[in-house]
């Protein structure tokens, strides 16, 4: 019985307490500074894209809504001819942005995907790819990888000797 | 002939306003709900979510009214009308203020508790003609809830009547010029507003509903324009305990002199209807055999403790 009393007593003084409710197109919750949202591609410093096609990231995605295909442009260099990411599908987990190499795919703090027709929520390259770097900033893949690409031969790479002669015993 | 109006214009304000109350009572009883759960509730259709009431209305009213196959359909179209005509009936006999009032029974108290009494016939038939055993339970945990409790009901306002010497409920608020009859009669208040609580079926004692275990229980089968008239009734039916309390145990219209006597009666009831709000807000539900097993062995002996006490001290003084 006084236990009854006391709990409508405590959910009187409820009213006096802070409500909870962020009234939220005007309101927006605080988010985490990793909180993981709409999926972006991003590029390097030089304004390239930074995904090389490896499709690791469409091999890491549990319920599978990434698709491309690679392809090579005429100085080698992978990127994808298309790329697709089904956000109807998506579940946000992030094993995308751990499993990508040149942290090329990221994700964003970006919750509010909605649309009235489903299909407007496949976005294509155009679509994921944005204008900056995302969060890594100064990376660049081609710059510290020792591939031979357009413009820089092998050893030209960041941090990188020349090619040692395997066929010389000089040092 | 202009008293004639007059008592139209009484009915019939009596009554748009019960209906007005009881609709608004929606998105009261939404607003204080979410007050004392730390949230804000409906606030964005007008003015602090005023419009919900319409919304809500216009949304009941167009939605299909549908009567399942399996039903007796007659007792199915009966039974939601039986709980609203109980319960404005009931209206009735409420004095609001001095003059206004519907009709001046002699037996006014003992008419209130007929038509609650005859309002458990919407339950039982409601769930019998649906034609569903959770209806069906419901059904029956109603008629065994309303017909447990309705007992000390009437005993616990038998202290009341006793002080008055009159089941006129003016000839009631009358008696408590001096002294309003919750002080002598505390044990009375207290057993009526639990057995109220049971009669309108609001939430610590919602056992014939019982959302969690029983769909909507009686009212499952029900839907549109119909459920509403559970809904409203069911509104209708917390005004109707609020107002008879209010007259019973507070003291009806009377208070300082600085507001009109209808004003007090209106916030001395929703200052009930907002305490049977935080009783839904802050009590769980009991289970079935310890509601009634509460009933039988503690409120009813209570009730006829309450009732000796008070028969004794009236001879006693009278």
């Amino acid at each position: 019985m006084l236990s009854h009393l006391r709990s409508i007593w405590l959910a009187l003084m409820h009213s006096f307490q802070k409500r909870e409710t962020y009234e939220y197109p005007e309101k927006k919750m605080p988010l985490a500074a990793r909180y993981r949202g709409r999926i972006v591609l991003t590029r390097d410093p030089d304004g390239e894209e930074r995904c090389v096609a490896c499709n690791l990231c469409a091999a890491a995605c549990p319920v599978d809504c990434i698709s491309l295909q690679a392809t090579n442009d005429e100085h080698g260099r992978r990127y994808p001819e298309f790329f697709r990411i089904n956000f109807s599908r998506c579940i946000f987990c992030g094993y995308c942005e751990e499993a990508c190499p040149t942290y090329a795919i990221q994700l964003t703090p970006d919750y509010e995907l909605c649309e009235y027709d489903r299909q407007n929520l496949v976005y294509e390259k155009d679509d994921l790819l944005i204008s900056g770097e995302g969060k890594y900033h100064g990376y660049n893949f081609y710059r510290v990888a020792g591939m031979s690409i357009g413009g820089k031969d092998k050893g030209e790479a960041e941090n990188e000797l020349p090619p040692v002669d395997v066929k010389s015993l000089l040092p | 002939m202009s008293e004639t109006w007059q008592i139209i214009l009484i009915i019939y304000g009596i009554l748009f306003g019960i209906l007005t109350i009881a609709a608004a009572l929606i998105y009261v009883e939404r607003r204080l709900l979410a007050l004392w759960q730390d949230r804000l509730g409906p606030n964005r259709v007008g003015p602090f979510g005023l419009l919900q009431v319409v919304a809500d209305v216009i949304k009941i009213f167009f939605k299909e009214d549908w009567i399942p196959k399996f039903a007796d359909k007659k007792i199915f179209i009966l039974a939601p009308g039986i709980i609203m005509v109980t319960i404005l009936l009931s209206f009735a006999i409420i004095p609001f203020a001095p003059g206004i009032f519907i009709s001046e029974l002699n037996i006014g108290l003992l008419f209130f508790l007929g038509m609650s009494s005859l309002g458990a016939y919407s339950i039982v038939l409601g769930g019998w003609a649906s034609n569903n055993k959770y209806a069906l339970l419901g059904a029956i945990r109603g008629a065994a809830q309303m017909v447990s409790y309705e007992v000390f009901m009437g005993l616990s306002l038998m202290g009341v009547v006793m002080m008055t010497g009159s089941l006129n409920m003016v000839d009631i608020v009358e008696a408590q010029q001096h002294v309003w009859f919750v002080i002598p009669q505390f044990i009375g208040f207290v057993i009526f507003m639990i057995a109220g609580l049971a009669e309108s079926h609001r939430i610590p004692f919602d056992i014939p509903e019982s959302e969690s275990e029983l769909v909507a229980g009686f009212h499952s089968e029900y839907s549109g324009m119909k459920f509403g008239m559970f809904f409203v009734g069911e509104y209708m039916g917390i005004t109707l305990i609020s107002a008879m309390i209010t007259t019973l145990f507070f003291g009806g219209w009377l208070g300082p002199d600085f507001l009109p006597p209808f004003m007090w009666f209106i916030i001395k009831t929703f200052a009930f209807i907002a305490f049977i709000i935080l009783l839904r807000a802050s009590l769980p539900r009991p289970r079935y055999d310890q509601l009634m097993g509460y009933g039988w062995k503690i409120l009813l002996p209570l009730a006829l403790l309450n009732l000796i006490i008070t028969g004794a001290i009236v001879l006693a003084i009278g």
